[in-house]
């Protein structure tokens, strides 16, 4: 448990001291455990920023999952939503009466972790689907095939009400159960001692904990076998066969994991929201997974949290300040926040990309990359190789 | 040398086709366990090819390839370190954004035994004094020759019963050549068996045992290194005298 604390917080930037580290961790967890009451107490309209925060912590699962396929491997994927609409669609067909009355009734409403680990492998599978016929595409050409990919399964759920009604297309699925975990269902009121949990609180703690999984997770592959030949392959594929890495099993490893996070996210969404369409898995969507990847700090796992954070709160930070803000300095409202929010989105990509290309919070390695302090050598300096290995010897 | 009297590698009637191009004609190759042998040639004789299909990144269209036993010409590459056979690519083929240290524990990818790849890598560095300085910076801001080194290094760090060297020389300062030339030799001294394939003809016949001379995809002339530096033909067309 220490050990695990020590790595965790290691990663959060913390010093080497062991007991710096684990303490750190220790006063992030209660930050984490009482931000849900600190934003309904404060704010009026506190319960929609704790449902503003829950979806953050989605975005986050799925950013981890992306990183892996786009930060590690190095596999530009457009078309990652996808894997998000898969687990939503499959936790919404298991816990709807969309298609309950074709199903066995042992089937419907599975409990929770199975749920979560049949979303996570149903993903896993689709990310091989996808992965396989695209080994030998890099690049531009593997990013149009995967935006192809996303688009398919989307206009697959936008479709699918006939012949047979299986996803209800574009009206979407609704009356969606939700989760339910030791004998308590999710959105029922809930107290413990005293407290007063509503539905956001709830899913609050639930997502924030598998989110706290994903984390886990992402850090033990960074720092596994399989991370380092996911970063061989991104760095020089001839290269890493010549080393034995398995490039074919390492790049389909690499589509399916980085899927089964996207899955898992997407069921808890389903559960979440109570009810989903094909709107939610649009392009844009896949778009916004990879600029929070990209704008965070690529492979770097604090970096593409922060990313998520960033790019899912800002449009809604952007709604509360824009209005009174025209109302103080205009005295009308000119532009809806609307309207404002991917004008400003665009305009912080452009400037981030042109001042800190290697993103908000980097990698020590990518920043030394793109901003190198060590000065590169010379050919005079190679030249004075020889010399140097003699006196060596 | 030791008693078992049968090749390390020996390939037979070699035949590769690139869609209807013919780049290797059947050629015959035999290494020994011990040795250090240069195969020579040209731009587009067909070496690099001979190469690539040894390690399974091409398909032979004919004939044979036997390693230490086994019949390897239908092989994936990723299962030719594990067998001992280990390539140094051409244009080194190091990974850029990883630190040295990173990519020579890299060559070690597919070894489980934590304190004998430790010991490996305080060889490497015995070996390379200069990589240990620089041990943990990108090994993409290095020299070309420290490049190699790193290239060389890794291929070690997989313990190769057979070290196949792809144009060490290309690119680098002459002085830098001779350097990665006295680190071949260093490492032929320590009983490592080396395929060394090289335009650099003079430099490759003086550092290997025997060599083969290849020329449109066929091998011309095989024989000790001594004897073929001594043969006029070879001399004019190879060496510029």
């Amino acid at each position: 448990m220490t050990t695990m604390a020590n790595t965790i917080a290691g990663w959060f930037g913390a010093g080497k001291q062991g007991q710096h580290a684990k303490l750190q961790l220790i006063l992030l967890t209660v930050c984490m455990l009482v931000l849900p009451f600190f934003l309904s107490g404060t704010f009026a309209s506190g319960n929609s920023w704790v449902r503003t925060i829950d979806f953050a912590l989605l975005y986050i699962m799925l950013a981890l999952g992306l990183n892996i396929v786009v930060g590690y491997a190095g596999l530009l994927d457009l078309g990652y939503i996808a894997f998000y609409a898969v687990g939503a669609y499959l936790y919404a067909l298991l816990n709807s009466p969309q298609i309950a009355g074709y199903l066995p009734v042992w089937m419907m409403n599975p409990p929770l972790l199975v749920m979560l680990l049949l979303a996570a492998a149903v993903a896993g599978c689709f990310g091989v689907m996808l992965g396989a016929p695209t080994l030998k595409l890099r690049g531009d050409y593997l990013a149009i095939v995967t935006l192809g990919f996303g688009e398919i399964i989307r206009i697959f759920m936008n479709n699918l009400d006939r012949p047979i009604n299986l996803t209800n297309g574009p009206q979407g699925i609704n009356n969606i159960e939700r989760v339910s975990l030791f004998g308590h269902e999710f959105g029922k009121p809930l107290e413990i001692f005293g407290l007063q949990f509503p539905m956001v609180h709830q899913y609050y703690y639930l997502i924030l904990a598998f989110c706290a999984l994903i984390i886990f997770v992402s850090i033990r592959l960074q720092r596994s076998r399989i991370g380092r030949a996911w970063v061989a392959i991104r760095e020089d594929e001839i290269a890493a066969a010549a080393m034995g890495i398995n490039t074919r099993n390492v790049k389909l490893l690499a589509f399916a994991m980085g899927a089964s996070f996207g899955g898992v996210s997407g069921s808890l969404f389903a559960s979440f929201q109570g009810f989903i369409s094909p709107e939610s898995f649009i392009l844009m969507e896949s778009v916004l997974v990879l600029c929070m990847v990209v704008l965070g700090g690529m492979g770097h796992i604090p970096g593409v949290i922060l990313g998520a954070i960033i790019v899912s709160i800002t449009p809604e930070a952007l709604r509360e300040v824009v209005n009174p803000l025209q109302d103080m300095l205009l005295g009308k409202r000119v532009v809806d926040p609307e309207n404002l929010r991917m004008l400003m989105f665009g305009l912080a990509m452009i400037i981030i990309m042109l001042l800190r290309p290697e993103g908000l919070w980097p990698s020590r390695r990518r920043k030394d990359e793109l901003h190198p302090a060590t000065k590169r050598i010379t050919k005079q300096e190679d030249a004075t190789l020889d010399e140097a290995e003699r006196e060596h010897e | 040398m030791t008693t078992n009297t049968s090749p390390l590698l020996s390939v037979q009637d070699l035949k590769v086709a690139y869609g209807g191009i013919h780049a290797v004609k059947g050629i015959n190759l035999e290494i020994n366990k011990g040795e250090l042998v240069a195969l020579i040639g040209a731009n587009g004789a067909g070496k690099t090819t001979t190469l690539k299909t040894l390690v399974g990144m091409v398909k032979p269209a004919a004939g044979s390839i036997n390693f230490d036993g086994k019949d390897t010409a239908r092989m994936a590459p990723y299962d030719f370190v594990s067998q001992g056979l280990v390539l140094v690519p051409e244009g080194r083929g190091i990974f850029p954004r990883l630190t040295v240290e990173e990519n020579l524990q890299m060559g070690a990818y597919y070894r489980n035994d934590k304190a004998d790849i430790a010991h490996d890598l305080a060889r490497v560095y015995d070996l390379f004094p200069r990589l240990k300085e620089r041990m943990k910076q990108l090994a993409g801001t290095l020299s070309g020759g420290e490049q190699q080194m790193v290239a060389i290094g890794r291929a070690l760090m997989s313990r190769p019963k057979l070290l196949l060297l792809d144009e060490p020389s290309m690119g680098l300062a002459p002085i830098i050549v001779q350097k990665i030339f006295e680190i071949i030799r260093m490492i032929a001294a320590e009983g490592v068996t080396m395929l060394l394939i090289e335009q650099n003809a003079k430099l490759a016949l003086e550092t290997a045992n025997r060599g083969y001379v290849m020329e449109s995809g066929l091998i011309t002339v095989a024989d000790d290194s001594k004897t073929l530096l001594a043969n006029p033909a070879i001399q004019s067309a190879y060496l510029g005298e």
